[in-house]
């Protein structure tokens, strides 16, 4: 039972590159001066999107511009977990265990990962992943599901079997850079493979609607023997037209 | 605060507080006992520890007392008072079940703990957890910190109450501790585990609950209920600061601080705290004659047939000069046997200050040290308070962060833990820095203070400094009725005593300075130390040097005859503080070997040259001494602005030219000042510990 502990190999230096430095300054004024510690959690974050983890000369690099003492930029790195305290592989892949996910066979892919990449923490020795457990990522729909984190962003990749995983991996390994979303025929989080419920067309076409009778609306008839003209002063129904619609062949037929 | 007093019903008792006192004050007030362990009156609330559950009659759920004020209380629905119940089975129950947390992972290893016998965790679960444990599964354990040569931690043992974290960001003014990851795996560290370099930082051992902070240099050394506990006085720097010296047999064990509102209301530096190994070192325990160029033991009656005969020269050629931990007592008894053998030539002040004159607020902190609680602004001259008095710069820092305090600085830009605007480093900058803004601000300032700090009164041209900021006193009107803002810092526990007692040069008498120039030149023949260490020993040429004192240091080692003297500890004394405050120290523990308290030696020199003082005893000589300078007549007593009537500040120091380097405190190495602390294998890993930290900002 132990903390999240700092690296220890830390880099000599930090610097904000020009992007983040944008980043940076769009937070910082967001906030009045006497406040910009406010700052801290976003530009820690800025700093973990550049660097990909938060180092310790980039918390004293957020200190000194905040104006804050190490320590407590120390204790906020390290109370949000996050933020990784030690270097990460090309590919951070954040696998829920959480019980949905754990339901639908989470255990099985964290074999699959430890086989491939090491236990929880580790990072492969080729630097392409590193992997860990963490809770739940808000897609129990879709579990189980992995989240992962590279220069493209944060993509979600959704039910997941260990063979597609493994296949994610062989992708991410060869360099590319496969489709998030769903690895199975689905879209979003509709249901599998075609749809089981509101399938008939009819539901869609319009022939199922049937005509309403308004208890102040005179009889179709009347109104077919005006010569299908709305008669004057009747209150607007926006059934009107469909009922006129459905009506038509029969009042033609008639006449 | 009158109109805010709010009625409450604390078990069944009704009392009226004040409605910004916490619910866990008014409890204490009403004369119930509530648990805590976060909770410290001179800390910010943290209200993390949930010891002090009380029960609200109407709320939902117990109350953090701490954390909640009298007026968030709201009254019965037909307008009674709010009640309270401090105990009940509701209570007990939840500190029962808060003890239980608390313990689940604290260790059971209280027979090998420093803290034991006296552990706030200790003794509550005593009074209100159980009895047994319901826990079953492993404990954690976390990795010990590194915080530094004073504080031994055992981390396993912290129940992160954040005290620790909360002194040092706060009260210190130095963010260096900190609480990192979360729920369990919380952790209290310094930054990657640095040391601590507050020269408070000992406080943090005091302030922990449990045994994770403890005292390192007295780790495993005694039980609490084996040492025997005296109240005295401490002589590391001016303040006086009321300690407990902890002894066993011989030896004195540690020294801690006793609660004085008006002097360190319950900090000590840690030269105070840790200063007690020195007492073991270096000692002079017999005298010592030079013979063949080697110092040689010798009994005492040789040793004062020695002096005897050499203070029987004429008393043109002798010069005394007393040191920086002098007791009262010492200074008088040489005193009256200089005076008595018509000797003129003698100083308490080693440093060359220029202080002295005839008027007692001229070398007294006049505003007192508590006076600092409601000055508006302050005025730093040559004073570095963090080294000089590391317990009055906490005061001025809490008057900064919670008051309105604004500080001016002449002198050097030290990190002082609070912001001030530099006005100037020298007496060059004097005229300038003195006129203008400052003077009108510090004249329409209802409060306001001037400390003229060692680095202007011991400067060398001290005696036009100290003119120059007795006018700027006089013209901003510092000193009237009901308030005095001209202060004095001393850097030495003897000073305002020696003052008081006029140990200085009588008429024609030479002044420190002026004994040294003279020894040099062969016009002073004798020179008598009375544990004066911090003179440079090579400018004494050929002179004969007597040294009394406790230490071997400096004086000691140059030294033709070595007198032994008690330390601090080992001898009933009366020392002043800045202040003027008049305290007596009390003896723990009995001086090493043949050494005698330093007023008795004295007595027995005068015996020894057929000129015998007239007191025999200590209380005869006190007697004396009170009817000699009726100062020492009021004990614990700081004249403050009562004592200023006829006080001409402008009379200060002579008029002269104002140049010459710029202000700097003498205290170069806080660890170092004293014989005491040079002798101190503690205060020597201070040192290196803080030469090798990187210093840490101040906190906001």
């Amino acid at each position: 039972m132990s903390g999240r502990h700092l690296a220890e190999v830390q880099p000599d230096s930090f610097a904000f590159t020009e992007a983040s430095t944008k980043d940076v300054d769009f937070w910082l004024a967001k906030y009045p001066q006497e406040r910009k510690r406010s700052a801290v959690i976003p530009m820690l974050w800025i700093a973990q999107k550049q660097e990909g983890w938060v180092s310790v000369p980039a918390m004293e690099r957020i200190a000194e511009q905040l104006d804050m003492a190490y320590i407590r930029v120390l204790e906020v790195a390290t109370f949000y977990t996050m933020f990784n305290l030690t270097p990460v592989g090309e590919h951070l892949i954040q696998l829920c265990g959480t019980t949905p996910c754990m339901l639908r066979g989470s255990e099985a892919l964290k074999d699959v990962l430890a086989e491939r990449i090491g236990p929880k923490g580790a990072t492969s020795a080729d630097g392409k992943f590193t992997w860990m457990e963490v809770e739940c990522l808000g897609a129990c729909c879709n579990a189980p599901m992995i989240q992962i984190s590279n220069a493209e962003g944060d993509h979600y990749f959704e039910d997941l079997t260990p063979e597609s995983l493994g296949q994610l991996l062989d992708a991410f390994q060869r360099g590319e850079t496969p489709a998030a979303g769903p690895q199975i025929a689905r879209q979003t989080s509709a249901p599998e493979g075609d749809p089981i419920t509101l399938t008939d067309a009819t539901l869609f076409d319009g022939s199922r609607a049937k005509p309403i009778q308004l208890p102040n609306r005179p009889a179709p008839a009347a109104a077919a023997d005006d010569g299908g003209d709305p008669t004057p002063g009747k209150p607007f129904d926006s059934r009107d037209n469909q009922a006129a619609a459905t009506e038509t062949p029969k009042d033609k037929k008639d006449a | 605060m009158s109109e805010d007093l709010k009625k409450i019903v604390v078990d069944g008792k009704e009392i009226e507080v004040p409605g910004d006192l916490a619910l866990l004050q008014a409890c204490e007030l009403a004369g119930a006992e509530i648990p805590r362990f976060c909770y410290h009156e001179r800390l910010s609330v943290a209200g993390n520890c949930r010891m002090c559950l009380v029960e609200v009659k109407g709320a939902p759920k117990p109350v953090a007392s701490c954390a909640q004020q009298v007026r968030d209380l709201r009254p019965g629905p037909e307008g009674q008072p709010p009640v309270i119940n401090t105990s009940g089975p509701l209570v007990e129950k939840a500190r029962d079940g808060v003890m239980e947390f608390l313990l689940i992972n604290h260790p059971l290893d209280c027979p090998i703990c420093d803290q034991g016998g006296e552990c706030d965790l200790q003794d509550q679960a005593m009074a209100y957890g159980r009895s047994y444990t319901r826990y079953e599964e492993n404990k954690r354990a976390v990795d010990n910190k590194y915080m530094g040569p004073l504080i031994k931690t055992i981390m396993t043992r912290c129940i992160q109450c954040t005290r620790c974290v909360r002194f040092v960001a706060e009260v210190a003014g130095e963010e260096s501790i900190g609480m990192v990851n979360r729920g369990e795996d919380a952790e209290i560290t310094t930054y990657l585990e640095a040391a601590v370099t507050s020269e408070l930082s000992g406080n943090v051992i005091d302030l922990c609950p449990v045994g994770a902070l403890t005292s390192k240099p007295y780790a495993f050394e005694a039980r609490p209920w084996e040492l025997e506990h005296t109240e005295s006085v401490d002589v590391m720097d001016a303040m006086g600061a009321a300690i407990t010296i902890d002894s066993r047999g011989a030896e004195v064990m540690r020294i801690l601080p006793r609660v004085n509102e008006e002097i360190n209301e319950e900090w000590i530096s840690d030269k105070t705290r840790y200063v007690w190994d020195g007492l073991l070192r270096q000692r002079l325990d017999r005298p010592y004659v030079r013979k063949d160029g080697r110092l040689v033991p010798v009994g005492w009656a040789e040793a004062l047939d020695v002096v005897a005969k050499k203070l029987s020269g004429p008393a043109d050629k002798i010069g005394a000069i007393a040191g920086d931990l002098c007791d009262a007592e010492s200074m008088k008894a040489l005193k009256d046997l200089l005076v008595h053998l018509g000797v003129q030539n003698r100083d308490c002040r080693q440093d060359g200050s220029a202080l002295g004159g005839a008027h007692r607020a001229g070398w007294l902190f006049n505003s007192t040290f508590m006076g600092i609680d409601e000055a508006q602004h302050l005025v730093l001259v040559g004073a570095n308070p963090r080294l000089e008095a590391p317990v009055l710069n906490a005061r001025i820092r809490k008057a900064w962060l919670y008051g309105d305090l604004k500080v001016s600085v002449i002198g050097e830009a030290a990190d002082l833990t609070y912001s001030y605007d530099r006005l100037g480093e020298g007496p060059g900058d004097l005229d300038r820095a003195l006129s203008g803004d400052l003077l009108s601000a510090v004249k329409d300032s209802e409060r306001a203070m001037m400390i003229v700090g060692a680095g202007a009164y011991a400067h060398a041209g001290g005696a036009a400094v100290l003119n120059r900021l007795g006018r700027f006193a006089k013209d901003a009107n510092l000193a009237r009725e009901g308030w005095n803002g001209f202060n004095v810092l001393h850097t030495a526990a003897a000073r305002a005593g020696g003052l008081d007692l006029g140990f200085v040069p009588g008429e024609d008498g030479k002044d420190t300075a002026g004994i040294l120039a003279g020894a040099q030149s062969g016009e002073i023949e004798t020179v008598f130390l009375l544990g004066a260490d911090e003179i440079d020993m090579s400018a004494l040429g050929s002179a004969f040097v007597i040294y009394l004192g406790s230490h071997g240091d400096a004086g000691a080692n140059r030294a033709d005859v070595v007198l032994p003297g008690a330390a601090y500890t080992e001898k009933s004394g009366t020392y002043v503080n800045s202040e003027g405050r008049v305290q007596q120290g009390v003896r723990a523990v009995f001086p090493k070997g043949e050494a005698r308290e330093d007023w008795a030696v004295i007595r027995a020199l005068s015996g020894a040259m057929g000129k015998a003082l007239p007191y025999d005893d200590l209380a005869a000589l006190r007697a004396r001494m009170v009817a000699d300078h009726p100062a020492f007549g009021a004990m614990d007593y700081a004249p403050g602005p009562a004592g200023a009537e006829g006080f001409d500040p402008s009379a200060l120091g002579a008029e002269g030219d104002l140049s010459g380097a710029g202000f700097a405190t003498p205290v170069r190495d806080f660890y170092f000042t004293n014989p005491i602390a040079r002798a101190s294998r503690v205060m020597a890993e201070c040192s290196a510990a803080k030469a090798r930290t990187p210093q840490v900002q101040a906190a906001e």
